[in-house]
């Protein structure tokens, strides 16, 4: 099966800085793709280099099999959604959506039906013949997500689409689209930093650092099994172990992720059995975080972060505790 | 002192309307006083009259002043004068967009400044410099007659002139004249607004039509044009009322026909008709005024 979207090699340097280095990745059709990194690390070039505004240095970039070298934006069948929108403020919230359609030169009648149905489906019904300056960050975001998805697109591409908005916003808005893509079947190409967003949503997530794709996976085998310290730590937190610790305490002679919540106290009189490690130190220091407690401590000369149920915690700072955790939780990484 | 200041401030910190107050005064009072006030004057006096006979101006209100607007030799000078001032800013919309669209998206830097330099230089030295040095540019004797002799095309130039209503015994006697140094003078007017709109169109929007499908036609047409048209008629109020008003542009370029300005001019002078002054010097408001109810009726202000 042709993938929707593929990377060969792909490098896109400005001047001499790589912001894209030798990337290779394949999107599969009717997946959900997120690009997960910090500002810079080369994921938004990469989206742009799809939309066709970025051309690649060197390397091949193909589009359902299509090769898209020299392929100018307007002749490419895929849409983006634009980090602050961009929708044009001279026109109607309907004439924006209508726009690729009349670009198309459909009849007006058929492209404001069109129009019409894609408000109808991101719930901004009626909202055609406002002005987007009267709309809400939410409301703008829609427009532009029905004004891209009217043209009904092989390829979506999301550019930090949630970033504008709101906490309690940004999860209805996850949920939503989400749920879209689901009904529309469309691959969705998602560019975020926030990496609980790209979790919660994505099928495949990709994680960037300094232009290159350091892993790539299902978001459970991110999170379950970083392979090295950037993912580790840059996807949830992590306590980053050397080879000596892991080795001492139960894990492989290798680098290892330790997840905070993976962590427990171990209790007054228990035994740890077999299948369990533990280590002793001193609590450093305590914050509490609603549903979770996080402490530090020192055991070993290594800083250990712990995310505890809140509900049944009674230690102090200074107090001496043993940590426990399973050995299989010591996941083994390929760097540090 | 220092503590009446520091009590100052706290009163101005307490009471910022007190300070904005204070710091308005001057300008309200500039522009009530002495703009509002004497446009006002200048209206009360179109509304008396001339006595043909005595040459005593009638202190009465009537509506003859305007009525004399309507004589076919005041008539001529109207539509002569709205005429040329339409064409001049539709010329220098013209010459402007190409240069302001470049200076915008293009230039960068270096050739940034130097696009600025060449556009503001000639707004520094004199008017009058100008216009005298494009008589001599246009006049019979001058370098343009002589490049065209040069070039053998002076039957270029001849046919040019022969062109009725237009035309003239020479460049500098004609309205083609009046014109070219019209569009000459008044065009970093119509550049500088351009320039600026331009700028403000957000890149994202164009990529936002790129990727909707827009080739770089339809782009420019349905997303850069509409949003720059802003620029493009402030920079028309510009190019279209000083070439209204302008008297001195005429005097020296052009031939003996008057525009608007000069007849003001002369009215107020020699003849003392100040009333038909006051009512020629109205209409160039009144048809700004028309024509920026045009223009907003036209949708150019709904991307500002």
């Amino acid at each position: 099966m042709t993938s929707a979207v593929n990377f060969t090699a792909v490098s896109r340097l400005f001047g001499n800085v790589r912001a894209v280095d030798n990337v290779t990745l394949d999107i599969a059709p009717g997946e959900f793709f997120a690009m997960l990194g910090p500002s810079g690390s080369g994921k938004t070039t990469c989206l742009r280099l799809i939309a066709g505004f970025e051309q690649p240095s060197s390397g091949n970039i193909s589009i359902f099999g299509e090769h898209c070298e020299g392929l100018p934006p307007y002749k490419r069948n895929v849409n983006t959604v634009f980090q602050d929108y961009a929708l044009f403020p001279h026109m109607t919230v309907g004439e924006n959506v209508a726009y690729g359609l009349m670009i198309k030169g459909m009849a007006r009648a058929e492209r404001d039906a069109k129009a019409a149905t894609a408000l109808e489906m991101v719930k901004l019904k009626g909202y055609g013949e406002r002005r987007p300056s009267q709309l809400s960050g939410g409301q703008r975001q829609r427009v532009a997500l029905a004004r891209a998805l009217v043209n009904e697109p092989k390829v979506l591409l999301l550019d930090e689409p949630l970033g504008a908005l709101d906490l309690k916003l940004r999860e209805q808005m996850q949920e939503e689209l989400k749920h879209l893509q689901k009904q529309l079947g469309i691959t969705f190409v998602f560019v975020t930093h926030d990496q609980g967003e790209a979790l919660s949503m994505a099928d495949r997530v990709a994680i960037f650092n300094e232009g290159r794709i350091v892993q790539a996976g299902t978001p459970a085998e991110i999170y379950e099994k970083p392979r090295n310290r950037f993912t580790a730590d840059f996807v949830g937190s992590s306590n980053v172990l050397s080879p000596e610790f892991s080795k001492a305490h139960g894990g492989p002679n290798q680098w290892s992720s330790l997840r905070p919540e993976k962590i427990r106290l171990k209790r007054q009189g228990e035994k740890p059995d077999t299948a369990q490690a533990s280590a002793r130190g001193q609590i450093t220091s305590i914050s509490y975080q609603g549903a979770t407690i996080r402490i530090v401590v020192l055991a070993n000369a290594t800083r250990l972060v712990a995310a505890l149920p809140a509900a049944d915690f009674s230690a102090r700072e200074g107090d001496l505790v043993t940590l426990v955790w399973a050995r299989q939780s010591l996941v083994a990484m390929e760097s540090g | 002192m220092a503590q009446v200041l520091g009590r100052l401030s706290d009163t101005f910190y307490r009471k910022p309307g007190l300070l904005t107050f204070l710091l308005m005064l001057p300008p309200v009072f500039w522009i009530v006083v002495v703009y509002v006030g004497s446009l006002l004057a200048l209206l009360l006096q179109s509304f008396y009259a001339l006595d043909d006979f005595s040459g005593v101006i009638i202190r009465e209100f009537t509506f003859a002043t305007y009525g004399h607007l309507l004589d076919p030799a005041n008539r001529d000078i109207i539509v002569r004068t709205v005429l040329m001032a339409s064409s001049v800013t539709l010329a220098c919309a013209i010459i402007a967009f190409p240069i302001s669209y470049f200076a915008a998206r293009y230039a960068r830097g270096t050739t940034k400044a130097l696009f600025y330099l060449a556009v503001m230089m000639p707004l520094w030295s004199s008017y009058l410099v100008k216009i005298y040095a494009w008589k001599l540019i246009l006049a019979k004797e001058g370098i343009i007659t002589w490049i065209a002799a040069t070039l053998h095309l002076s039957w270029l130039i001849d046919a040019i002139l022969s062109l009725p209503s237009i035309g003239g015994p020479s460049l500098s006697i004609s309205y083609i004249g009046t014109f070219l140094v019209f569009v000459y003078i008044w065009l970093p007017y119509m550049i500088l607004p351009i320039q600026a709109a331009l700028e403000r169109v957000p890149k994202n929007l164009i990529e936002a039509s790129a990727d909707l499908g827009a080739n770089p036609g339809q782009a420019f047409r349905t997303v850069i044009l509409p949003l720059a048209f802003p620029g493009v008629i402030a920079g028309s109020i510009f190019t279209f009322s000083l070439t209204l008003g302008d008297y001195i542009v005429p005097q020296i370029v052009g031939n003996s026909r008057l525009m608007i300005g000069q007849a003001v001019y002369t009215l107020q002078g020699t003849a003392g008709d100040i009333p038909l002054a006051a009512a020629l010097s109205v209409v160039p408001m009144v048809i700004m005024g028309i024509y920026l109810a045009v223009a907003k009726r036209l949708g150019a202000f709904d991307a500002l």
